[in-house]
């Protein structure tokens, strides 16, 4: 099993969603984060003064997934949320080492 | 309990009914005995009746603005310090209110030393005897309560001005503090100078609702307390101006829209008449004018601030709608509502050129109270030489002067003593913890994480 966490634009989130249920992924958790990478922050003037942004606001998207799917996932979700500009996100996989469904007690590949 | 409720208000309006019986059943009488005249004297009752409801409905919606501040000031601080903001403005209203009771319309109104020592009583005479007024032939035409609380609103408008600059760093109960000194004593000395009838007024300087005697007198004391006070932490960092965005605009919009609407009680109350139809005409024009200026106001400094920072900064269009006002508020009457725009327009492009200059200078006034009530409360001063025939710029520079002075010295001195005596900052850990928490013990909201 592994974790896909994918950081995206917040306003991709509702395409990825729908790009991943087409190809049968229906749960997922989100967080809305911030941060910045190579887009760094940008510049902005208030009364006058100059103040800037450091940190962008982003969504992070979290799924555990078996890992002959990883390939197919984190392709979907960077078709969704590409736009090509700088500042579009990040995938990153994760080995998981096991699950747990809290209502049933099932373990692994069946939790999830 | 609750039925003892209902029985008191139906004996309340038991009573009423009597006595409006008796209200009316008097002037019935009066006009059996005296004919012709009675006419007449229904007619100057009626008079008096609408003029004060005028005055009323206008120190109503002056009332108003303190909202209108206090959701302007809380949407331009940040979100830590906002219960504070907040406090601060319902206190400072209350204390207004009651200092200007207890002594402030004494000295404003009351029986003065000479033209410049204004004198000094406690609390309010009575109102008019309903004989004293028909007497008059209508010369006495509205109540003297009527007047208190149009005069008293104008008082907390003139305090709420200084909130917004010491904004986010002022310790609450000094503020309060200073607050009673204002309202109390330093406003409505400098008011009896001018509307109370002493020596500004014998000079023949004109300020028809204000520009001068509340909002440049607002400002001079913010300007004293922010010299005393010093910059917000990390405003000024190595000679660089660094902005700290306010934490809620719909708020602080919100704030601009009312006291926009409010404005209408403060210029067109200051008509003090509506009952015939020069006068109606002339409060209708003021309406026309004070909205006008506002709306040349807000453009400019929406276009100004485009131009020079090349996107369109909502505040300083906030803050220009509110430089219109000011600027218009010394003559709303003589101009033609071009004219008033144009007023209103300088003022907006002024504002934001001082709101400016002022950060270069590093006056730290979060909210752009000292350019908005000071520097634009001075241009309407002045504008009034370009409308009105019997202005006079030596008498509007004197009056300016005078104003400025009395107010921003006083002022001065009273925040030298609190700073000597209880400290008027807060320190430096509270500060950026926020003064919600040290000063109030409450966040503004407790749901939301904070920068």
């Amino acid at each position: 099993m592994k974790k896909i966490e994918a950081i995206i634009k917040p306003f991709k989130l509702d395409t990825v969603k729908e790009a991943l249920n087409e190809i049968g992924i229906s749960g997922m958790t989100i967080t809305e984060v911030k941060g910045y990478g190579r887009q760094k922050g940008h510049k902005e003037i208030y009364r006058g003064a100059e103040y800037v942004v450091d940190f962008n606001p982003k969504i992070k998207i979290e799924l555990v997934v078996p890992v002959d799917l990883v390939e197919k996932i984190i392709e979907t979700i960077r078709e969704a949320a590409l736009s090509g500009k700088i500042g579009d996100g990040k995938i990153f996989v994760i080995p998981v080492e096991d699950v747990l469904r809290v209502r049933t007690g099932e373990r692994g590949l069946d939790a999830i | 309990m609750k039925n003892n409720v209902t029985m008191n208000q139906k004996t309340f309006w038991g009573g009423v009914a009597v006595l409006s019986g008796v209200a009316l059943a008097g002037p019935a009488i009066a006009e059996e005995a005296a004919g012709v005249s009675s006419v007449a004297d229904n007619l100057i009752q009626l008079a008096y009746s609408v003029d004060t409801f005028y005055f009323l409905m206008s120190g109503a919606l002056v009332m108003w603005m303190a909202a209108g501040f206090t959701m302007l000031e809380a949407g331009l601080v940040r979100g830590k310090n906002t219960v504070e903001i907040l406090t601060k403005n319902v206190a400072l209203y209350a204390i207004a209110c009651l200092m200007y009771l207890i002594v402030g319309y004494n000295i404003m109104y009351g029986d003065a030393v000479n033209s410049i020592i204004p004198g000094i009583s406690l609390f309010l005479g009575p109102d008019h005897g309903v004989d004293a007024v028909l007497k008059s032939g209508g010369e006495t035409y509205y109540s003297n309560m009527s007047d208190f609380f149009f005069q008293v609103v104008f008082v907390a408008t003139a305090m709420s001005i200084v909130s917004g600059a010491v904004a986010e760093r002022m310790k609450l109960w000094a503020f309060l503090a200073f607050a009673v000194v204002l309202t109390g004593f330093i406003y409505p000395v400098s008011g009896y100078w001018k509307w109370g009838g002493g020596f500004l007024d014998g000079l023949g300087f004109l300020d028809f609702a204000g520009s001068g005697l509340v909002h440049l007198c607002g400002a001079s004391a913010a300007l004293a307390g922010v010299l005393v006070l010093g910059a917000r932490k990390g405003k000024y960092i190595e000679g660089k101006i660094r902005a700290i965005p306010g934490c809620n605009l719909p708020l602080a919009t919100l704030g601009t829209f009312i006291l926009w609407m409010g404005w209408f009680g403060f210029n067109g109350g200051s008509e003090l008449k509506i009952s015939n139809i020069t006068e109606a005409n002339a409060v209708a024009m003021i309406f026309v004018n004070t909205n006008t200026a506002a709306a040349g106001g807000l453009i400019a400094a929406l276009l100004l601030s485009r131009i020079w920072f090349g996107k369109a900064d909502l505040t300083m269009a906030l803050n220009g709608a509110l430089a219109g006002l000011v600027a218009i508020t010394a003559e709303p009457l003589t101009p033609t509502p071009g004219i008033a725009t144009v007023i209103g327009a300088v003022g907006g492009l002024l504002v934001v050129a001082s709101i400016i200059l002022l950060d270069k200078a590093k006056i730290d006034d979060p909210v752009g109270a000292i350019s908005v009530h000071g520097v634009i409360g001075i241009w309407g001063l002045i504008a009034v030489c370009f409308t009105n025939p019997d202005g006079s710029l030596i008498a509007q520079l004197t009056g300016i002067a005078v104003i400025f002075g009395w107010t921003f010295g006083t002022s001065l001195v009273v925040w030298l003593i609190l700073k000597a005596v209880m400290g008027i900052r807060v320190s430096e850990e509270e500060e950026l913890e926020g003064v919600d928490i040290s000063e109030c013990g409450l966040d503004a909201y407790p749901e939301f994480t904070r920068d």
